[in-house]
């Protein structure tokens, strides 16, 4: 079980967190443009790689705000939290 | 009668308390402060259950949590009854009633003991090449099986007692009290830190506090006597809290972990009332300390499990604590020094040592020549070949070893004895630091593993960091705790220690014998009944992975997990396939340490507290009116309101008839509600649902389908424009949440331009739904203020209107295709509404209908339920509802999933009604449809989502998807069950008023 520093309140048990899957996947602005292939490379392709990763999370059972997390996954290490729209920091 | 092995008073014995206990129907006595197999083996009692395959007579193996046969059921056939409990962590108290497990019919004659002398037959695998050919006899074989291997009973009542769990924040939690938990306790405690010291054992100091010797002295003073001192000084400490008979179950990431405060398990039942039984502690704590000790292995030679066989520090804990002598002539059986700490003790207290066999050729040791001062006879260079006795030992054979170790050699030597001790050496107890995903190393010298990477803030001291002399643990101890807790000094500087033990020792994990190894029984896991002979063939076989040959095998699969027997599988593992070590790996401990009874897990979240349920503000008239409720999600809805002896389908016919016929009353509040407002609301709405929303008047509602992006319907219900910027949206009950937070989502992370805000209000307001062609004269009773003509008031949609002083909003909206109401109420006046309502129907007969008579009389409308009719692979067009999606809008959730290959295939799922040749004949939900019965296999084509008998249309409706199914109006298809097949006919799936006539009835 983690503790997740939620960027707007702190420190916190993990179970107060859902996961979201994979970060920075923009839903494109244009969908009918793309052809099959394009649509669903953005509908089902995720990584799931051994080592560091980035990870939407939810604080749905406290201030239940989106943000991102860079987590490795290896040894479950979180190396950083930032809010949606901010950048990721560099490696 | 029994013999009395008594000594004296040992450490932990108050003899003037006397305790009657029973082991098998038999009555036996101990004293306060006994474990059940001290108790036992003070009455010379050793033979305490049967092996798990072979069903060999098992003994007391050891004196802790890592015991792998006194494995008992306490209280068998009353509602406290456990399995799997140690005999060795039992304290017994008046009345406990224990027996042997795994032996039928008793422990002295078992049927299974037979499997002994068939064991030639029985190897590895044998349970996975006997019984899975053929399958069919699979359950004959189960019945035996289980008959005679017996893992002990479950309870069959509910459990009596009481849990609970709690959180607890710590800045240091330390795991063990023996000596080095003691000292880190001390040191942590007094620097300042928020401190939790938990031991699994009763009393704290480990095997330290019962080391009563010339040869180990701290201080000028026997090594026992200045940790009680020490333990004095702890217990005043205002920062430490200290928890025995506290076992840690597991050790997750983030130092997390739960721990299992045992509280009246050592009482007399009558004692426990309203007593917790146990608290289940989730521990944070921001650094963990490790004391967890060592286990002593036993070593690996023929014939080596029977009952008399112990370890020999279990010896020495049962003379020096309990005053208890395991027999009456003892031998003990070394590769190290370990044994020769248990015979000092026993010498000092005159019992009786028959000889000591040592692996060693040679030791330059004080322990030694001092029991040689004692005239007791060392064999230098010898190992023990054989045992003799069925039910308790009663002679060895020992021979002496070659140079190499790898046979033996001379003659053979019998010596007769009641008890033999056995020291392996030590493996350190690093299971919980594993389980927290710590990596070990694997030392050479004398062939452990130890910690070598902490994956968080941790520290392993003492004798499971590999620290085994007195002499290496207090001088470790306090140089890591300075520079673990970052403090300058700790009064442990300048100890002056005797510390008398020699650390060398002669590995030889599987000892030589006379005998072919197929002839032997050299067990190596006990509980399993895994021998080396088994773990050779399963490296003959091909397996090489230590997983592999684990499950195989079944060594360390037990429910001690191998504590005893998991290192001497590897070192066998590694010298047939000759591979290192510390190469190999270990295999992978998992939580719980020791097993957790169900009741600790749960705490009390059982009986109506296993799960959170919800009632609507008109509950209680539900049940006043004696409605039976169904679950959805995790809401009691009222599922139908019986009326004297009437069955389901009775009552259902009957509310179904008078909803259509005059009036019915549904409780609708469980239906999500979400607050939807901000100047971007009809944009956000336009992008959420398939329809276009921009052009819904104020004052409207509109029925809305939402996709997921993938295409698929994910949920509906209706929407209300209340002003420009806000709409109030309902979603159904069971996917409530789920809606809200995917709406937040795209909120928050994809449109975060958009100013919209949601709130979910489904709690502030109950929705009592009143329908049928008398609803109008029925709500206009109620609320007379407001103007119910069709011109100000049509279908589809809302008004803001009182009731009293009570405001509420009244939507004109259907789901059952009658002329019909919803009333939305702040909540607490649900209630009230309610009854208003039935007042002003009883000249209408209003009849209350639940959730069953809603189903019923949608699907005669046709009207689909998402997650009944829908299962996440139905996009709007595989339930023919095109009308529903938008060609103008230029985008919405799924929109572009729509038109993929996929998606637009002819031959998909869709939606159908269908009609039964034999009207009265009721489809099961979930049956198969099929076209052709006689091709195999028969081909699949789709199933029955939803059937009901329409009492309104007087025949049986069923919805279905069948595989393009759209396009087969009028098809013949068969529902095939299992003694026949049922003739259907394909149908428009709406099969009453297609006009909409009743809505405006
Ligand atoms: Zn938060």
């Amino acid at each position: 079980m983690f503790i997740i520093n939620c960027p707007f309140c702190g420190e916190r048990e993990q179970s107060e967190f859902k996961a979201g899957g994979e970060a920075h996947i923009l839903r494109p602005k244009q969908p009918t443009e793309l052809s099959d292939d394009e649509w669903a490379e953005y509908l089902f392709m995720r990584k799931n790689i051994k080592g560091v990763q980035f990870e939407r999370w939810n604080h749905a059972h406290g201030c239940r705000k989106w943000f991102n997390m860079v987590r490795d996954t290896s040894n479950d290490e979180i190396k950083a939290v930032y809010k949606m729209g901010e950048k990721p920091p560099l490696e | 009668m029994t013999k009395n092995l008594r000594i004296k008073t040992g450490k932990a014995i108050d003899e003037t308390y006397r305790i009657s206990f029973r082991f098998n129907g038999k009555t036996y006595y101990g004293f306060k402060g006994d474990t059940l197999s001290s108790a036992l083996l003070a009455n010379d009692v050793h033979l305490v259950g049967r092996s798990f395959k072979y069903h060999r007579p098992r003994g007391i193996m050891t004196a802790g949590s890592e015991e792998p046969n006194a494995i008992v059921q306490l209280h068998d056939k009353s509602a406290r009854t456990e399995p799997n409990v140690r005999a060795t962590e039992v304290e017994i108290y008046e009345g406990l009633e224990a027996s042997s497990q795994n032996c039928w019919p008793s422990v002295n004659f078992d049927i299974g003991g037979i499997n002994n002398f068939l064991s030639p037959l029985l190897p590895a695998g044998f349970y996975y090449k006997t019984f899975m050919w053929p399958a069919s006899f699979w359950e004959k074989y189960e019945y035996f099986i289980r008959k005679s291997a017996g893992l002990g009973k479950s309870p069959t009542e509910a459990d009596p007692d009481l849990y609970e769990h709690k959180y607890i924040h710590c800045d240091v939690l330390i795991i063990g009290s023996g000596i080095s938990g003691i000292m880190a306790a001390k040191i942590a405690a007094k620097n300042g830190f928020k401190t939790l010291l938990v031991e699994e054992k009763p009393n704290l100091g480990g095997s330290t506090i019962y080391q009563n010797s010339d040869y180990f002295k701290i201080n000028n003073q026997n090594s026992n006597s200045w940790l009680e001192k020490e333990i004095n000084e702890i217990k005043k400490l205002k920062n430490l809290e200290i928890k025995t008979r506290t076992s840690v179950a597991a050790f997750h990431g983030y130092n997390f972990l739960l721990a299992r405060e045992n509280l009246t398990d050592h009482l007399p039942i009558e004692q426990r009332k309203d007593k917790t039984r146990h608290k289940l502690l989730k521990i944070r704590a921001k650094k963990v300390i490790s004391a967890t000790g060592s286990i002593e292995r036993p070593m690996v030679f023929d014939n080596n499990d029977r009952p008399g066989i112990l370890l020999s520090s279990a010896i020495k804990r049962y003379a020096d604590f309990f005053g208890v002598a395991c027999g009456e002539k003892n031998v003990l059986f070394t590769n190290n020094d370990s044994a020769y700490e248990t015979a000092t003790s026993l010498i000092q207290k005159g019992i009786n040592i028959e000889a000591i066999i040592d692996n060693r050729e040679q030791v330059d040791s004080k322990l030694v020549y001092e029991v040689e001062k004692n005239n007791i006879k060392i064999f230098k260079g010898y190992t023990v070949t054989d045992t003799f006795g069925y039910k308790r030992i009663n002679r060895i054979s020992i021979k002496q070893l070659s140079k190499d170790g790898q046979k033996v050699v001379g003659s053979r030597i019998n010596l007769s004895c009641d008890c033999l001790g056995v020291s392996g050496g030590w493996t350190p107890a690093v299971h919980l630091f594993t389980q927290s995903g710590g990596k070990l190393k694997f030392r050479d010298e004398d062939q452990v593993f130890i910690p070598n990477t902490y994956p968080s803030d941790q520290l392993s001291i003492g004798s499971c960091n590999g620290d085994f002399t007195l002499d290496e643990i207090l001088k470790n101890t306090p140089k890591s705790l300075k520079e673990f807790l970052d403090i300058k000094n700790t009064e442990y500087e300048s100890l002056e220690i005797i510390s008398s033990t020699n650390k060398s020792k002669r590995n030889i994990w599987l000892l030589p014998s006379d005998k072919v190894l197929g002839k032997t029984k050299s067990f190596v896991d006990y509980q399993n009944d895994a021998t080396a002979k088994d773990i050779k063939l399963a490296l003959r076989e091909g397996f090489r992975s230590i997983e592999h040959v684990k499950r195989y095998t079944t060594t360390g699969m037990g429910t001690d997990q191998g504590k005893l027997g998991n290192m001497h599988a590897l070192g066998i593992i590694s010298e047939t396939a000759g591979a290192k070590m510390g190469e190999l790996g270990t295999t992978t401990f998992r939580p719980p340490y020791t097993p957790l009874t169900f009741g600790t897990i749960v705490g009390r979240n059982v009986g109506e507290y296993f799960d959170i349920f919800r009632k609507t503000p008109i509950h209680s008239w539900h049940e006043e009116n004696k409605a039976e409720f169904e679950n959805v999600g995790q809401w009691k809805r009222a599922w139908y309101y019986p009326k004297e002896n009437e069955n389901m389908h009775q009552a259902v016919q009957r509310e179904s008839k008078a909803a259509r016929e005059s009036a019915g009353i549904l409780d609708a509040s469980t239906l999500g509600k979400i607050d939807i407002q901000g100047t971007d609301a009809s944009e956000f709405l336009n992008r959420v649902y398939t329809n276009a929303w921009s052009k819904l008047a104020i004052g409207k509602c509109r029925y809305g389908l939402m996709l997921n992006e993938d295409g698929m319907v994910y949920d509906d219900g209706v929407t209300t424009r209340l002003g420009e910027n806000h709409y109030i949206m309902t979603t159904t009950t069971g996917g409530a949440a789920n809606v809200m937070g995917k709406l937040e989502d795209y909120l928050q992370t994809e449109w975060p331009e958009l100013d919209v805000y949601l709130t979910s209000v489904t709690d502030h307001f109950a929705t009592v739904s009143v329908c049928g062609p008398n609803s109008k004269k029925i709500v206009s009773e109620v609320i007379p203020d407001l103007d119910f003509s069709d011109e100000s008031f049509p279908h589809m949609s809302f008004k803001n209107a009182k009731i009293g002083k009570i405001n509420c909003r009244v939507m004109r909206i259907s789901f059952t295709g009658e002329h019909s109401y919803e009333i939305n109420i702040q909540a607490n006046y649900g209630k009230s509404v309610w009854e208003k309502c039935m007042e002003a129907g009883k000249d209408y007969n209003i009849t209350p209908y639940g959730t069953e008579t809603m189903h019923l009389l949608r699907a005669e409308k046709g009207f689909i339920i998402v997650g009944q009719d829908t299962d996440a692979t139905m996009t709007p067009i595989d339930l023919q509802m095109d009308w529903i999606v938008s060609k103008k809008k230029y985008d919405f959730i799924g929109k572009r999933s729509l038109y993929r290959s996929d998606t637009i295939r002819e031959d998909r799922k869709q939606l159908v009604g269908l009609l039964t040749e034999d009207p009265n004949e009721v489809l099961e939900e979930g049956a198969q449809i099929v076209a052709d019965v006689n091709k195999s296999p028969i081909e699949m084509l789709g199933h029955i989502t939803s059937s009901y008998y329409s009492p309104n249309l007087k025949k049986s409706i069923a919805l279905g998807v069948v595989r393009g199914g759209k396009n087969m109006m009028g098809h013949k298809l068969i529902i095939p069950m299992e003694k026949r097949n049922i003739n259907v006919t394909v149908a428009d799936p709406v099969f009453l008023d297609k006009e909409n006539k009743r809505l405006n009835a």
